[in-house]
């Protein structure tokens, strides 16, 4: 390990991986969506935050310890003579009961902080101000209800800002994770079984978030964005989401309508008050949303063009299998009412 | 009943002539001669070449991974695919990889480290090896068969039920995966039994070279978790094939039930996968320093340590599942605390490198290599048992960077190191060092280049096992960086390729016997080792018994070389030391195995029951196969039988030499029988 003989050289090494690191941390103040290292978004991200930075410099203290003691080593201990006779030394008693002790020692500190907030952060919140929210995960989208407000969509998480969300998590098939970054580490989303936790804003804001564990195919497109709003702007939602669109009676959109239902997508999907489908996203407030498939498309007429024309062909599905939305094989002129139909569903 | 156990009747049939097909195969050399052998060395190269070409496998899908996550939304890969690969890529380099070419070091160091002529059940050891190869073909013959596995290495129910996965390709990693585990088991078991009654006269245990010590660690650790994923494998197999509900919440199953068997599994994995590397780079650091391995008990004790405390960590995978503040705070304190015998370890070889004479030999930079890489994959785990931040972490490229820095910075580092150092004894020609040079710093820019900037990825909020990503992540120029690396590890096999199958072999055969001056009994035989191994078996004094033939210590612990005098010439006739023969029925019994997976897999019962037949009758023939054949000269010890466990000078079963029995002398009748019974 001859590494960088002169000063000088070993400088500007240091320089530049410093200017790489603060570059990569620089970068995410703004463009990081889903970073964990800095700027967390709510008390509960926060905590872990200020839980983990003291770990991260006792282990950047190792690491340069032994880095050191390895360069070093390597340096001044090199063979300069094949005649070198080196000392036999089989071992110090002293020395190795310190490098045990030392670092056992460390760690029960850490240990002690660790669980300190491990009970900490289980503590499930109660009381009227708490907002409840139900997630199910589905192959490959969530489901989001309220059961104080008996609101269902999907894959968006209107939260108010500053009040604590009490969240129960289950499954309708396999494993995944619900995991929003900024504002809390993930929790696994399991069939039979009810997970709990606890998400929190400081202030409104969009917060990226996504499956974290493997869930098949299309695991990779399984994202979600939790919008955290103010107090008024998360009462004038529920109330929104709580006044069903009225089915439009006249145009392409009535005729989407019809087709929704003679084409069977009223099979798996609930619009309030028109169908009763359980296996797809709840579409009563379609248009209210900003994306749709899984939080990976923006809503807007050319993309859902593309995605009635072959939905498996823009998302990884698996529909012989019972997996995912199906090719319904739709013409142009069904697909121009379709789409007028799900735009009234505001 | 009497009459048929008269004694009389037995002694008046004549002997009868052995038919054709129980004769012993007789080739020791060529195809039949590498197909039929029972030879420690023979298997242990088969091991490591077979693992190496399995290593090029995996390298190439991991190529396919980093291609397909170059740049956000990426189209290299379709997603189904990408989940093979991932997959495969995982299973690939640790039960095809990782784990048979450390076999392959076992296989073909114990015997010589501890001064025997072969492990204690040669024809099991071949068996372990052809079980291996079927294992390693069968799970990769789904590529070209409709699919490969495609659940993850890890195959978390219910996802790999067959409602959710209702291909043939998570069939294959089941039965594959139970076809691998029968020879991991297998050999652990063979290696155990030969490193606690075969070892030299006079090599107690605490004079077993500390790479000995970590073998016989990792195997009991084999031997032990190898059956609950086998546990675990039956429980889904149930469930694919014939309906049952081990992991069905619907039927009252519990998908947590399969974490918890692959966990209590996976774990003891991971020191599997990285403690005989640990011995290697044990035995490296000290030959390379000229000084003895600091604290030599206390690395004994650590391995055993780590041993122990690795079935204790299980659910620090399962910190997200939300077992409860209980239960994650005991896996949380016993994670902290496994770093504390990791941690002794680190600091010893710093300990052992001090003070030294250090030469930077090519397998002296894998190993300082392994020190700096191992230790910032230790530090890593110690921050995932952080348990409320592990939320934050787990099943990121956090995770991803963290156990490629233990299994690639820390395995492959020292395995590379081990193929450097070891082989001239095995092929009898060094490799060439500057080509080794290198290999060694493409290998670590382009390992650091790769791993090093997943920490960030992971933090930065990237999911593992995604087959894309969103742009918007920020992610993508540092998963450019990683895609450049992990070509830079290309490049860097190619170079060590290039040494190994062009440079190298342009030297003659002829290494010396110890060209590193090394101190373990291996470096006292010719370069490559003759079959018989020892022409007399040696009797240990010490630990590092050869270093103290050549040197000793001044009062001041000065190295002070002796002057050695040549050993006379044995009289022994390497002709006369009889060697175990060799033998077809491993390779038939073997071949049973993937004939039942397939019949299996594709609900063809009765190709099932033929396997299973096969099988038996491989095993049936192996069982009753003469020791040698019939009317040598050298045999008159009638039909094999256990007598198998016989080694050369070891003494019975379970007894191997106490800490203060006198080492034997070796009387000529000592050292030319050899295993019998084989």
């Amino acid at each position: 390990m001859r590494l960088s003989p002169t000063p000088a050289r070993r400088a500007r090494l240091g320089a530049a991986v410093l200017a790489l690191l603060l570059l990569a941390t620089g970068c995410a103040r703004e463009t990081m969506p889903q970073d964990v290292l800095s700027h967390p978004q709510g008390p509960i991200a926060r905590r872990l935050e200020h839980l983990i930075n003291p770990v991260f410099l006792i282990a950047a203290f190792f690491f340069v310890l032994v880095q050191g003691l390895v360069i070093y080593a390597a340096i001044r201990f090199r063979r300069r003579s094949d005649d070198e006779a080196p000392v036999q030394v089989h071992g110090s008693a002293k020395l190795e009961l310190t490098w045990t002790v030392v670092p056992a020692v460390l760690l029960l500190g850490v240990g002690i902080f660790t669980l300190a907030n491990l009970f900490f952060l289980d503590q499930q919140p109660k009381g009227p101000d708490v907002v409840q929210v139900d997630v199910i995960g589905h192959q490959w989208w969530w489901e989001f209800k309220y059961p104080q407000y008996k609101i269902t969509t999907a894959n968006e998480l209107h939260i108010p800002a500053g009040k604590k969300v009490a969240i129960k998590m289950t499954s309708t098939d396999v494993i995944h994770s619900f995991w929003p970054p900024k504002l809390a580490g993930k929790v696994d989303v399991i069939p039979g079984r009810t997970n709990h936790m606890v998400i929190e804003a400081d202030a409104p804001g969009n917060f990226f978030g996504q499956c974290a564990e493997f869930c098949g195919l299309s695991h990779a497109n399984m994202r979600l964005r939790v919008i955290a709003d103010s107090q008024a702007d998360f009462d004038t939602w529920v109330a929104d989401q709580t006044t069903a669109a009225a089915l439009p009676v006249t145009g392409d959109a009535a005729a989407g309508a019809a087709l929704f239902r003679s084409k069977g997508c009223s099979g798996c999907h609930t619009v309030d008050g028109y169908s009763a489908g359980l296996v797809g996203p709840n579409l009563t407030h379609f248009n209210s949303r900003a994306r749709f498939a899984g939080y990976i498309f923006d809503n807007n007429d050319e993309m859902l063009r593309k995605w009635l024309r072959n939905p498996p062909a823009m998302k990884p599905m698996n529909p012989n299998k019972g997996l995912g939305m199906p090719n319904l094989h739709l013409s142009e002129d069904e697909i121009t009412k379709l789409i007028a139909y799900l735009d009234s569903l505001k | 009943m009497a009459t048929v156990l008269e004694p009389t009747t037995i002694e008046a049939t004549p002997v009868p002539r052995e038919p054709a097909l129980m004769r012993r195969p007789k080739a020791t050399t060529g195809f039949w001669g590498w197909v039929t052998t029972v030879d420690h060395k023979k298997i242990g190269i088969l091991y490591g070449v077979t693992a190496f070409i399995f290593f090029l496998v995996g390298g190439s899908e991991a190529l396919l991974i980093r291609l397909q996550l170059a740049q956000p939304n990426g189209t290299i890969l379709s997603a189904d695919a990408y989940n093979q690969v991932f997959t495969m890529h995982g299973t690939t380099m640790i039960f095809l990889v990782v784990m048979p070419i450390t076999t392959a070091f076992f296989n073909y160091l114990i015997p010589l480290m501890i001064g025997a002529r072969d492990v204690a059940f040669p024809r099991l050891n071949a068996f372990s090896y052809w079980t291996f190869l079927c294992g390693a073909l069968f799970i990769n013959s789904s590529f070209v068969l409709g699919g490969a596995p495609n659940g993850g290495w890890f195959g978390y129910a219910p996802n790999t039920s067959i409602t959710f996965s209702p291909g043939h390709n998570i069939d294959f990693w089941v039965f594959g995966l139970q076809i691998l585990g029968i020879a991991s088991t297998v050999g652990s078991i063979n290696f155990i039994i030969t490193i606690l009654n075969m070892r030299a006269p006079g090599m107690t245990l605490m004079k077993m070279p500390i790479f000995i010590w970590m073998a016989l660690v990792t195997s009991f650790l084999m031997m032990f978790a190898m059956p609950i994923i086998t546990v675990a494998l039956f429980l889904l197999m149930f469930d694919r094939l014939f309906g049952a509900n081990f992991f069905n919440p619907a039927a009252g199953g519990d998908p947590l039930l399969w974490q918890h068997l692959f966990w209590l599994f996976g774990h003891p994995e991971v020191y599997i996968l990285i403690l005989p590397a640990m011995g290697m780079v044990s035995e490296i650091l000290p030959v390379f320093s000229r000084k003895p391995l600091f604290g030599y008990p206390v690395m004994v004790i650590s391995g055993v340590a780590i041993g122990f405390m690795g079935w204790g960590v299980w659910v620090h995978h399962m910190f997200a599942t939300g077992l409860g503040p209980v239960a994650v705070s005991a896996f949380s304190i016993s994670t902290m605390f496994i770093a504390v015998p990791t941690g002794v370890k680190i600091f010893n070889w710093i300990g052992t490198m001090w003070g030294g004479s250090i030469k930077f030999t090519t397998a002296m930079l894998f190993a300082v290599g392994f020190v700096a890489m191992f230790t910032i994959g230790g530090l890593s785990g110690v921050t995932h048992a952080v348990s409320p931040h592990d939320r934050q972490q787990t099943d990121t490229y956090y995770v991803v960077a963290h156990f490629h820095y233990v299994l690639f910075g820390g395995a492959l580092f020292g395995i590379m190191g081990g193929t450097y150092y070891w082989y001239p004894k095995v092929f009898g020609r060094l490799l060439d060092e500057g080509l080794g040079k290198i290999h060694f710093w493409l290998w670590f820019i382009g390992f650091n280049l790769t791993f090093g900037p997943m920490h960030l990825i992971g933090l930065q909020g990237m999911p593992r096992r995604i087959y894309t990503y969103d742009k918007a992540l920020g992610v993508g120029w540092l998963n450019m960086m990683s895609t450049i690396g992990a070509f830079i590890i290309m490049v860097s096999v190619l170079v060590f390729l290039y040494n190994a199958l062009v440079v190298t072999r342009r030297q003659p055969v002829g290494a010396p016997n110890d060209p590193w001056d090394g101190r373990t009994l291996e470096w006292t035989l010719p370069s490559p080792v003759p079959d018989y191994n020892f022409l007399e078996v040696p009797v240990v004094h010490s630990l590092d018994d050869f270093w103290h033939q050549k040197y000793t210590e001044d009062d001041s612990g000065r190295l002070v070389k002796l002057s050695v005098s040549e050993a006379p010439p044995s009289d022994i006739d390497p002709h006369s030391i009889h060697l175990p023969s060799p033998s077809y029925f491993p390779l038939v019994a073997a071949t049973g195995l993937p004939i039942m997976a397939y019949g299996m897999t594709y609900r063809v019962w009765l190709v099932a029951i033929f396997g299973a037949v096969w099988l038996l009758g491989g095993l049936y023939a192996w069982a009753l196969e003469p020791s040698a054949e019939p009317h040598d000269p050298d045999d008159d010890h009638g039909p094999a039988d256990a007598a198998e466990l016989v080694g050369a000078t070891a003494p019975a079963l379970g007894a191997g030499p106490g800490p203060d029995a006198e080492p034997a002398e070796p009387t000529a009748t000592d050292a030319t029988p050899s295993q019998e019974g084989e």
